[in-house]
């Protein structure tokens, strides 16, 4: 069953077609890759799926309901949720209060309660509490969770935002770039990480350069060029496509290239 | 024992409960009751505004229109309506709160220096109808406020004011701690690091803005309104643009996000003037000096910096 259906979407800034005429579709239960050159559009898609960019054309439909253009905090009571390439912390908090800030939807959020701090609060606040506990110890940051949030290290933090995007209990989660800048036993870690959370039946939409990453985890994986879709398939498929392996090999051989 | 209440948040405002009733015994004279009342209505905004600075990260250069509406509903309620002074403050409550509904939902979307100078439009706004407006007014020059009856007996002396401010105070405070772990305390420091991340996470960012500053709003109208009520006389000047730079003043001095110290930021502005009054050619200089070195070297506000020295969360 398609969860996410995306079609004819583009996006110009200026004069520059940073997404054009884009389809795809993600089906319920997969890890669906999306990778592509430096300056392909996939971070662009991802702020154009997640609400933070309207699309100039095209449509974003979420379990078959129109949702293009909806603001982000709509799209996460839909259940859509997302990291960020460059960390997006709650640095002023600890650990755990960021997950549990993750955790916002499934807490009720009448202000006048909480200015008494009445005592359904107090249990509302336990309730996110121990959900944002266990969510740091499925992330392997049970340890961590009462340190300022500040002061974890750049893997731990990559870690951080999963867990806290973890907290609305999406159905579509976009991660992006969670291995960028981690060491080769943290990029193990999520890449084990992602596929518990694929299991537990989250489907996951991943952009990321770790190429052996990618073609191990993924279902589907579809490739941009120039934000446009340069092909589409399983990972068999796409590594011997000709112009997938033209692009990649291209931008290897060219490093000046203006893709590159 | 101890150690376990110390970190409680509200742990704080005990201290300063049991600071406020212990004073009085060393007060050489009446004076004092009259300084701490101002203390602690100048707090009082400050805990308020502390909620729309250092929670919610959101600056308003503007909140002494709101104080205005607050001394201004007390004074004009009563002397041309009629209205008991009790529901004169409940009025300027509603009234400040409506209007920061309404000027909050556009200008909120402004970020930084924009929001500063929206803000302060308003703030200036605000105290020109004031000033202007003299038939009800009394413009420029201020007018009398009908002494405070509550339960037929008059709020008159200086000790009354004492108490009856420094309770509004603690009561207000209490709200202010409760609010900053809750959902919507988190969801506002959410927003004051990351409005992105808050929004992906579900955080409905103009929603809470919107929240911060008609809580910060009505603090400030309460505070307005005991003012005006404490000294039975008001000024568009106690409502108009330096009275906003210094409530912001005392949520930087005393620590912006710290319940706390927005208090200790209002007695630190409040009294320092006072000590100094001794130096009188030097008075301001002297202010500002040690203004300025406070934010050099306790760059975090008064509180959190000295709370850290002597190894405790602050609140």
């Amino acid at each position: 069953m398609t969860l996410l259906a995306v079609e004819g979407l583009a996006i110009r800034f200026g004069g520059v077609k940073a997404v054009d005429d884009l389809s795809f579709a993600i089906e319920k239960g997969q890890i669906f890759s999306i990778i592509g050159p430096n300056g392909a559009g996939k971070t662009t898609l991802f702020n154009m799926i997640s609400g933070l960019y309207r699309p100039s054309r095209g449509s974003v439909r979420l379990e078959g309901e129109d949702v293009t253009g909806l603001p982000p905090h709509l799209l996460a009571r839909r259940g859509l949720s997302r990291t960020f390439q460059n960390l997006q912390i709650f640095y002023r908090m600890s650990a755990l209060e960021n997950v549990m800030v993750g955790c916002h939807l499934k807490e009720r959020r009448s202000v006048l309660p909480h200015l008494l701090a009445l005592p359904s609060v107090k249990r509302q606040n336990r309730e996110s509490r121990a959900r944002a506990e266990a969510l740091l110890a499925r992330v392997g940051l049970a340890a961590e969770a009462h340190k300022d949030a500040g002061s974890l290290s750049y893997g731990a933090l990559k870690r951080l935002e999963i867990a806290r995007a973890l907290g609305s209990e999406p159905k579509l989660l976009l991660l992006d770039e969670p291995a960028a800048g981690c060491n080769h036993v943290e990029t193990e870690e999520i890449d084990a990480l992602i596929q518990t959370i694929a299991r537990d039946g989250v489907t996951v939409a991943l952009v990321e350069h770790d190429m052996k990453l990618v073609m191990k985890i993924s279902q589907r994986i579809l490739v941009l060029d120039y934000g446009r879709k340069l092909a589409e398939g399983t990972a068999q498929e796409v590594r011997q496509n000709p112009d997938v392996i033209r692009a990649y090999l291209g931008s290897q051989a060219n490093a000046g290239a203006p893709h590159a | 024992m101890l150690a376990r209440l110390s970190r409680h948040r509200a742990f704080g405002l005990l201290v300063i409960a049991i600071v406020i009733a212990v004073a009085p015994l060393l007060f050489p004279s009446t004076f004092y009751y009259r300084m701490g009342t101002a203390i602690f209505i100048a707090a009082l905004a400050a805990v308020g505004l502390n909620i729309l600075m250092g929670l919610a990260g959101q600056v308003s250069l503007g909140h002494a229109g709101f104080y205005g509406i607050g001394a201004y509903a007390v004074a004009v309620g009563p002397a041309s309506f009629g209205v008991p002074g009790w529901a004169a403050i409940l009025i300027g409550l509603a009234l400040a709160a409506s209007v920061a509904f309404l000027v909050g939902r556009p200008i909120l979307k402004l970020r930084g220096h924009y929001l500063a100078v929206a803000t302060l439009g308003f703030g200036i706004l605000v105290s020109m109808v004031l000033t202007n407006e003299g038939a009800w007014t009394g413009g420029p020059d201020g007018m009398s406020v009908k002494r405070l009856v509550l339960f037929g007996y008059v709020l008159k002396d200086r000790a009354a004011w004492y108490w009856a401010s420094a309770l509004v105070l603690l009561m207000g405070a209490l709200l202010a701690v409760n609010l900053i772990d809750s959902p919507t305390g988190r969801a506002m420091r959410a927003l004051h690091d990351s409005e992105v991340a808050a929004a992906v996470n579900g955080i409905d960012v103009a929603r809470y803005k919107l929240w911060a500053f008609v809580i910060s709003a009505c603090y400030a109208s309460l505070a307005g309104s005991l003012a005006a009520l404490s000294d039975a006389f008001i000024t568009p000047a106690s409502a108009g643009f330096l009275k906003s730079i210094e409530l912001v003043t005392m949520v930087v001095l005393g620590g912006m996000g710290s319940v706390i110290g927005g208090i200790v930021g209002a007695a630190f502005l409040e009294s320092l003037p006072q000590l100094l009054a001794r130096m009188q050619e030097v008075e301001h200089v002297l202010l500002g000096l040690i203004i300025m070195l406070v934010m050099i070297f306790m760059r975090e506000g008064l509180f959190p910096t000295l709370a850290r020295r002597f190894g405790r969360a602050s609140p």
